[in-house]
C-alpha cells in the first residue's frame, strides 16, 4: 500500500466536520528531501489533509504511516512530541508571539525540545541567517514586515532539524516577489537539510517550486505523477 | 485546435451526415468562426483514408449525394488518446482546452481527469521555468517569470473550470 | 440641536451595548452587576443618618429612668419601673417590670396592655431566642408567659432583646436606681446614650470606603470590558462616516447603558440589602428595615452622579485614543511610569489621616471627611503604584522556562494592562486587611482584660444586703461550672455616727476568702484585721485604735442616713500586709471574720460574691446569671474577661470576609471575561504553537503565570498598603498596633483563589482555543 521509502504516506484518509466530509478517503505520500504541493480550491480539504498528515488533529478513519509508525492511533501527547522533533510548521500568519523577540521566536521549538536558552539562540541565529533575517533578532514581530515575518516563522520551522517541513499558504498573506523569495529560501534551506516538504498552496506559482503535486477536491486526493 | 478530433468525437454520439456534423460543431464550438462545409469535407476524406471513420450509408436526392459518417473503433482510441494526452503548455490555449472539455462531457468522459491532467502538464512547465529562474540572470528571471504569469492564468482558467463543470455538462448535454 | 445629537448618539451606544451578542450582554451585566453593588452601598451609606436619629427617636420615646433626685409622687397616673436588664451569652437583654399604679399609668410605646405578674410581652427577636434551643437557659431567668410581642414602636432594633413583665410590691424598692416611678416614658434619661462611638463611625466609614473604592474600580474597569471590539466596532462606525466626536459619544452611551442598569440592579440590590441589614446586628445594633431610608436628594444624587461617573471614566479611557476608519491607534507612547506623582497619593493619604492619631483615647471624633479621603487616597495609591511595580519588576525577571518566558515577555509589552485587572484585587484585598486589623485591634480593646486578676476569680455578682451572704455563696457553690467562691461582705465604717471625718471600708468574709484579700499570719474566726499597705487608705491606721469606737455604715446629711452600727475596735485586733485581691487592687480598711461582725451590722453590708469558673463549661457565664438572678433579679453580674465578646466580633468579621469575597468573586468575573477575550485574539497564535508541538501544559501555565506574576505583586502591595492602612487607623483609635497575621493571610489567600480560579475557568476555554480549528483560513 505504502509507496516503497515513503518518509510519511496515508491511505484512504477520512475526516468529518459535522456533516461535511472534508477527507474522504484521501491519499498522500512524500519521500525524504521531497517537495511536495497540495492543491485544490478553498475548502477542498487540503488544510484538513495537512492537519492529519501533521498528526494536529487525528483522522477519523485511514492510517498514516511516519518512518514505520502509525500516527493515526498515537496518543496526542505522541504525536505532540512528534512534532516538536520531527515536524516543522509554517502558516499564513499569526504564528509569531508577538511578545517574545526574532531570535526568541526561532528559538521557541528548541526550548520546548529542553534545550537551554544560550544553545537555542545560537542555533535560532545560524538559521536566521539562513533565511537572511539575523539582524531582525532584537525585534519584536509587529515591527518588521509580513515577508520578514515569514522567513522568520520558515528559520523556527527549521531550526529543529525536522525532517518534515509543513507548509500552510506560507505566501498567502505576501505579494508575489516577496512571496518567492520566501518560497526561494523555503525550499533551498529544507532542501540543504534534506527535509521534505508538504506545500499546501493554491497558487500555481508556490507549487511550481515543489517536486510534484496533489490535487485535493472535495476530500479526494489525486497524486498526478501516479497518474501521468 | 484539431478539427479531425473535434469531429471524430462528435460521431462518437452516433453517425451523422456531414452537414450535420458542421452544424453541431458550429453550435458547440464555432461561435465567432463558423466552420466551411469544405473543411468538412476534406476532414471526413482525411478521416475515412485513415480508418477513423466508414461511410454508413448513402443518400440520393436532389443535389449532392448525402453520405453518413460512423466513428470506427480506432477512431474511438484516437479520440481517447487525444483527450488524454495534454496539450503543450503554450498561451492561448483555451479554445481547444474548452473544446476537449465539451467533448468529453458529450461522450460522457472525465472531464475533470483533462483538466487536471493538463494542470499537472502546466506545472511541470512552470517548474522548468522556475528552475531556470532560479539559476538564471535577471534577464532569464523576467522572461520565465513573463511566460509563468500566462501559465498561471491558464492554471487559473482550469481551476475555474473544474470548480463549474457540474454547470458545463448541463449546458453542454441539453 | 447639540441635545438631540448627544442624546442621539448616546442612543445609538446604547443600543450597541444590548446587541453585542453573548459576549456585549456579558459584558453589560457584569457592568450592571458592579455598578449595583455601587449604587446599593451608596443607598445604605446615605441611609444611615436617617436611621440612626431613627434609633434615637425611639430610645428617647421609652425613656423610663431619669436618675433624679426628684421623686414623683404616687397617682393614678404613675407607673413603677424595675430595671431588670440583664446580659444572655454575649448579647444585652433589656427588662423592664411593670406595675402600673392607676387606671391612667402610661404604657411603654409598643405595648398596648400591661403584663400581669409572671406573663411578659417580648421583642421579636427575644421571643425567636427563647423558643429556639439556643435560648432554654435565658427561659430559665425569665420564666414568665409570653402574652404577647413589643411593636416596633417600642424597640430600638430588629434585633433588641427586650422584654416587659409585670411586677409586683416594686413601691418599696422605688430609690430611682432599680426601680423609678414616673409618669411619662419620653421624659427619661436614654443614657447609656445609643450615640455611637466614634470608633464605630470609623470603622463604618472604613467598611463603606474600603468596599466601595474597589467597586468604583471595577466599574473604571467593567466600562473598558471589551475594548478591542468596541474599538473595532468604532472603527467601522468612522468609516461609514461618523466623526471622532460621534464615535466617543456612542463609546459613552454604551458605558451608559451598562451603568443605567446598574442603576435597576443597584435599587433591587439596595431592597434586598435592607431587609438582610434589618436582620443583622452590628456591635449590638441593629435596625429596622424601614428606618433605612435614603434621603431623596441623596438618592438623586447617587442617580445621576453614577451614570455621569461611568460616562466621564469611559470618556477619560478614550482620550488617548485616536479612533480611525480603519483602526484605532493609541497615541499615548508607553511613557515611562513615573515614581514621585503615584507615591504622593498613598502619602497624601497618610497625611490626612496623620492629624487624628491617638484621639480615640479621648474619644474625640474623627473627622468623617479627611478619614474618607485618606482612606480612598491610601487606597487609590495602590492602583497607581501597582502598574509601576509591576513594570518595574517585570523588566527585571529573568527568564526560566517557556512558560514562564512567554509570560514575562507579555507582561513586559503589556504590563499596564495586566495591572489594571488586577487593581480591583489589590485594593479589595488591601482594605479587607486594614479592617481586619481595626476589627482585631479594636475587638482586643474592648475586651482588654481589666487590672483583675483573671487566674483568681472571672465573675462578679453583688448581692443584696437583704439576702444572706452564705446561702447566697452556697447557691453558687451548687452552680455548674463555678469552681470556687470567695463571698464577702462589703461595706463601710466611719468615726463618727453622721458626716463622720475619717471613714474607711469593712470586709466580711471567712479565713479563707480574707487571704485572698490580705497576708494574714493566722486566722480564726472572731478575728479582726487592720490592714496595712492598701492603696488610697491613710485612714485606717488612724481608726485602728484599740478601745475607740467606730460606726458602721455611717449617715450623712444629705445622703442616705445609715444603720450606723456602733463597734469598738477590740484589743485583739491583728495587723495583716494587704496583697493584690481578685480585683487587682490592694484594699485597705478592716477584715473581719464573720463571728468578729455585730449582729446589727449584717444588713449594713453588701455581699460581693466573686467567682472562680470553669471556662470549659459551655455558657458557665449564664448558669451564674442564672443563679443570680434567683438571688437577686435587679443585679447583673459583671464577666471580668470578655473573652466572650469575641463571638460578636466573629460575625462581624465573617460578614467582611463575606462581602471581601464577593467584591472579589465580582473582580474575579472581570478578570475571566477579558482573559477569555485576550485569548480569543490569540486564537491563531495558540493553534499555531500546538501545531508545532508546544504542550498544552506550557500555554496553560504561561497564561497562570501570566496572572499570578500581576496578582501576586497586586497582594504584597496590597498587603504593605493594608497593614500601613491599618497600622494608622489603630493608632488613631489609640489601640496598640498588632498585626493580624491570619486574616492578612487568608485575605491574600483568597485573592490568590480567585486568580487561580479564574485560571482554572479560563483553562477550558484555552484548550478549545487551542485545536487546531484555530488554524482554519476557510
Amino acid at each position: 500500500m505504502t509507496p516503497a521509502g515513503a518518509l510519511l504516506a496515508a491511505h484512504d484518509l477520512r475526516k468529518a466536520y459535522g456533516p461535511t466530509n472534508a477527507l474522504d478517503g484521501a491519499e498522500f505520500s512524500i519521500h525524504p528531501g521531497e517537495v511536495v504541493a497540495v492543491m485544490g480550491p478553498s475548502g477542498s480539504g487540503k488544510s484538513t489533509l495537512l492537519h492529519c498528515l501533521a498528526g494536529i488533529v487525528p483522522p477519523d478513519s485511514g492510517s498514516i504511516l511516519y518512518n514505520g509508525h502509525e500516527m493515526a492511533t498515537m496518543s496526542d501527547a505522541r504525536r505532540s512530541a512528534l512534532r516538536r522533533s520531527e515536524f516543522g510548521f509554517v502558516f499564513q500568519f499569526g504564528q509569531l508571539v508577538p511578545e517574545l523577540t526574532c531570535v526568541e521566536n526561532v528559538a521557541l521549538p528548541l526550548r520546548l525540545n529542553g534545550t537551554s536558552r544560550k544553545e537555542a539562540e545560537r542555533t535560532a541565529l545560524s538559521w536566521m541567517e539562513r533565511l537572511e533575517v539575523d539582524g531582525l533578532r532584537g525585534k519584536r514581530p509587529g515591527e518588521i514586515s509580513g515577508g520578514q515575518g515569514q522567513r522568520v516563522a520558515v528559520a523556527r520551522a527549521l531550526v529543529t532539524n525536522p525532517r518534515v517541513l509543513f507548509a500552510d499558504e506560507p505566501t498567502g498573506a505576501l505579494d508575489s516577489l516577496n512571496g518567492e523569495r520566501v518560497m526561494e529560501l523555503l525550499t533551498e534551506a529544507a532542501r540543504s537539510a534534506n527535509a521534505a516538504v508538504v506545500l499546501v498552496t493554491h497558487e500555481a506559482r508556490v507549487a511550481a517550486y515543489s517536486d510534484r503535486e496533489i490535487v485535493v477536491r472535495d476530500g479526494k486526493s489525486r497524486d498526478m505523477e501516479r497518474i501521468v | 485546435m484539431s478539427i479531425g478530433h473535434t469531429l471524430l468525437g462528435l460521431l462518437e454520439s452516433g453517425p451523422r451526415h456531414g452537414y450535420d456534423l458542421k452544424r453541431a460543431f458550429d453550435e458547440k464550438f464555432g461561435h465567432d468562426r463558423p466552420l466551411h462545409y469544405g473543411q468538412v469535407y476534406s476532414t471526413m476524406s482525411r478521416l475515412l483514408k485513415n480508418g477513423l471513420v466508414e461511410v454508413d450509408g448513402i443518400e440520393a436526392g436532389e443535389g449532392p449525394e448525402r453520405k453518413r459518417y460512423a466513428i470506427t473503433e480506432a477512431g474511438v482510441t484516437d479520440v481517447q488518446r487525444w483527450l488524454a494526452t495534454p496539450e503543450k503548455p503554450e498561451p492561448y490555449l483555451q479554445s481547444t482546452l474548452y473544446t476537449k472539455v465539451v467533448l468529453a462531457l458529450l461522450t460522457h468522459r472525465d472531464a475533470a481527469e483533462i483538466l487536471d491532467t493538463q494542470r499537472s502538464e502546466h506545472l511541470r512547465m512552470m517548474r522548468i521555468l522556475t528552475d531556470r529562474k532560479r539559476k538564471g540572470d535577471l534577464a532569464d528571471q523576467l522572461i520565465c517569470d513573463h511566460a509563468l504569469f500566462h501559465l498561471e492564468a491558464d492554471l487559473r482558467w482550469l481551476e475555474l473550470t473544474a470548480a463549474r463543470l457540474g454547470k458545463l455538462a448541463e449546458a453542454v448535454v441539453r | 440641536m447639540r441635545v438631540r445629537q448627544w442624546s442621539r448618539d448616546l442612543g445609538m451606544g446604547a443600543k450597541f451595548a444590548f446587541t453585542g451578542g453573548r459576549e456585549g450582554w456579558s459584558r453589560v451585566l457584569l457592568t450592571a452587576v458592579g455598578v449595583g453593588l455601587g449604587v446599593a452601598l451608596l443607598l445604605l451609606t446615605t441611609a444611615i443618618p436617617s436611621a440612626l436619629a431613627a434609633r434615637d427617636d425611639r430610645a428617647h420615646a421609652r425613656g423610663d429612668f431619669t436618675y433624679s433626685e426628684m421623686k414623683t409622687p404616687k397617682g393614678d397616673n404613675t407607673v413603677l419601673v424595675g430595671k431588670v436588664d440583664t446580659t444572655y451569652r454575649q448579647r444585652d437583654v433589656r427588662g423592664r417590670e411593670l406595675q402600673p399604679e392607676g387606671v391612667r399609668a402610661p404604657l411603654p410605646p409598643g405595648v398596648t396592655k400591661f403584663p400581669e405578674p409572671g406573663e411578659m410581652v417580648v421583642s421579636p427577636a427575644l421571643k425567636e431566642l427563647l423558643e429556639s434551643g439556643d435560648g432554654k437557659l435565658l427561659r430559665e431567668r425569665v420564666p414568665y408567659r409570653v402574652v404577647g410581642t413589643i411593636g416596633e414602636s417600642g424597640l430600638i432594633g430588629s434585633q433588641e432583646l427586650a422584654y416587659y413583665t409585670g411586677g409586683k410590691q416594686l413601691a418599696s424598692k422605688a430609690d430611682g436606681g432599680r426601680v423609678a416611678r414616673i409618669t411619662d416614658f419620653s421624659e427619661g434619661e436614654t443614657y447609656p446614650s445609643d450615640g455611637l462611638d466614634p470608633v464605630l463611625i470609623l470603622l463604618i466609614l472604613v467598611v463603606f470606603v474600603v468596599l466601595l473604592t474597589p467597586v468604583a474600580i471595577f466599574i473604571a474597569a467593567a466600562v473598558r470590558f471589551g475594548g478591542e471590539r468596541r474599538d473595532r466596532r468604532l472603527a467601522a462606525l468612522r468609516l461609514v462616516g461618523s466623526d471622532s466626536h460621534m464615535t466617543r459619544r456612542i463609546a459613552a452611551g454604551e458605558a451608559l447603558a451598562g451603568s443605567a442598569l446598574g442603576l435597576v440592579f443597584g435599587a433591587a440590590f439596595f431592597l434586598v440589602g435592607r431587609e438582610i441589614a434589618g436582620s443583622v446586628e452590628f456591635f449590638g445594633v441593629s435596625v429596622f428595615p424601614s428606618y433605612l431610608n435614603p434621603s431623596p436628594a441623596l438618592a438623586a444624587l447617587v442617580a445621576v452622579t453614577v451614570p455621569v461617573a461611568a460616562v466621564l471614566v469611559t470618556l477619560f479611557a478614550l482620550r488617548r485614543v485616536v479612533i480611525e476608519p480603519l483602526g484605532v491607534v493609541r497615541t499615548a507612547k508607553p511613557a515611562r511610569r513615573r515614581l514621585w506623582w503615584r507615591l504622593l497619593l498613598p502619602l497624601g493619604g497618610l497625611a490626612m489621616l496623620y492629624p487624628m492619631m491617638g484621639q480615640g483615647k479621648n474619644n474625640g471624633e474623627f473627622n468623617e471627611y479627611l478619614v474618607t479621603g485618606g482612606v480612598v487616597l491610601l487606597l487609590i495609591g495602590v492602583t497607581a503604584l501597582l502598574p509601576w511595580i509591576v513594570d518595574a519588576v517585570v523588566a527585571r525577571l529573568g527568564s526560566g522556562s517557556v512558560s514562564w518566558q512567554l509570560a514575562v515577555r507579555r507582561l513586559q509589552l503589556s504590563g499596564g494592562t495586566a495591572a489594571r485587572m488586577v487593581n480591583g484585587i489589590a485594593v479589595a484585598v488591601a482594605g479587607a486587611i486594614a479592617l481586619q486589623m481595626l476589627f482585631s485591634g479594636v475587638q482586643s480593646q474592648y475586651t482588654e482584660p481589666s487590672p483583675q486578676d483573671l487566674s483568681r476569680a472571672q465573675m462578679q455578682v453583688t448581692v443584696p444586703s437583704a439576702t444572706p451572704l452564705a446561702s447566697a455563696a452556697e447557691q453558687f457553690t451548687r452552680t455548674k461550672g463555678v469552681r470556687d467562691v470567695m463571698a464577702f461582705s462589703e461595706g463601710w465604717l466611719g468615726d463618727r455616727r453622721k458626716d463622720p471625718n475619717r471613714s474607711s471600708s469593712v470586709a466580711v468574709g471567712d479565713c479563707a476568702a480574707l487571704r485572698e484579700v490580705a497576708a494574714l499570719p493566722s486566722c480564726r474566726d472572731g478575728d479582726v484585721f487592720a490592714l496595712q499597705g492598701g492603696e488610697y487608705d491613710t485612714d485606717t491606721p488612724k481608726l485602728a485604735d484599740s478601745g475607740r469606737t467606730l460606726y458602721i455604715d455611717p449617715g450623712y446629711d444629705d445622703g442616705e442616713r445609715g444603720k450606723q452600727v456602733a463597734w469598738t475596735v477590740p484589743r485583739a485586733l491583728k495587723q495583716a500586709e494587704s496583697r493584690t485581691d481578685p480585683t487587682g487592687t490592694k484594699r485597705g480598711g478592716f477584715l473581719f471574720t464573720p463571728s468578729a461582725l455585730p449582729a446589727k451590722a449584717g444588713p449594713a453590708l453588701r455581699g460581693q460574691v466573686y467567682l472562680k469558673l470553669d471556662s470549659s463549661v459551655p455558657d458557665v457565664y449564664d448558669l451564674v446569671r442564672n443563679t443570680a438572678a434567683k438571688i437577686d433579679r435587679y443585679g447583673d453580674p459583671m464577666v471580668w474577661t470578655s473573652g466572650e465578646r469575641s463571638d460578636a466580633y466573629s460575625s462581624i468579621r465573617t460578614g467582611l470576609f463575606v462581602g471581601a469575597a464577593c467584591v472579589l468573586a465580582l473582580i474575579g468575573a472581570s478578570l475571566l471575561v477579558s482573559q477569555l477575550e485576550q485569548l480569543r485574539e490569540r486564537k491563531r497564535l495558540l493553534s499555531a504553537l500546538v501545531a508545532f508541538g508546544t504542550r498544552r501544559r506550557t500555554l496553560s501555565l504561561s497564561v497562570l503565570w501570566q496572572t499570578a506574576v500581576p496578582v501576586g505583586l497586586g497582594l504584597a502591595l496590597s498587603a504593605v498598603v493594608g497593614l500601613t492602612l491599618g497600622t494608622v487607623l489603630l493608632k488613631m483609635t489609640d489601640v496598640p498596633v498588632s498585626v493580624d497575621w491570619a486574616s492578612v493571610l487568608s485575605m491574600t489567600g483568597i485573592g490568590a483563589l480567585v486568580v487561580l480560579a479564574v485560571t482554572l475557568l479560563s483553562l477550558p476555554p484555552l484548550l478549545r482555543m487551542m485545536r487546531p480549528d484555530g488554524l482554519r483560513t476557510e
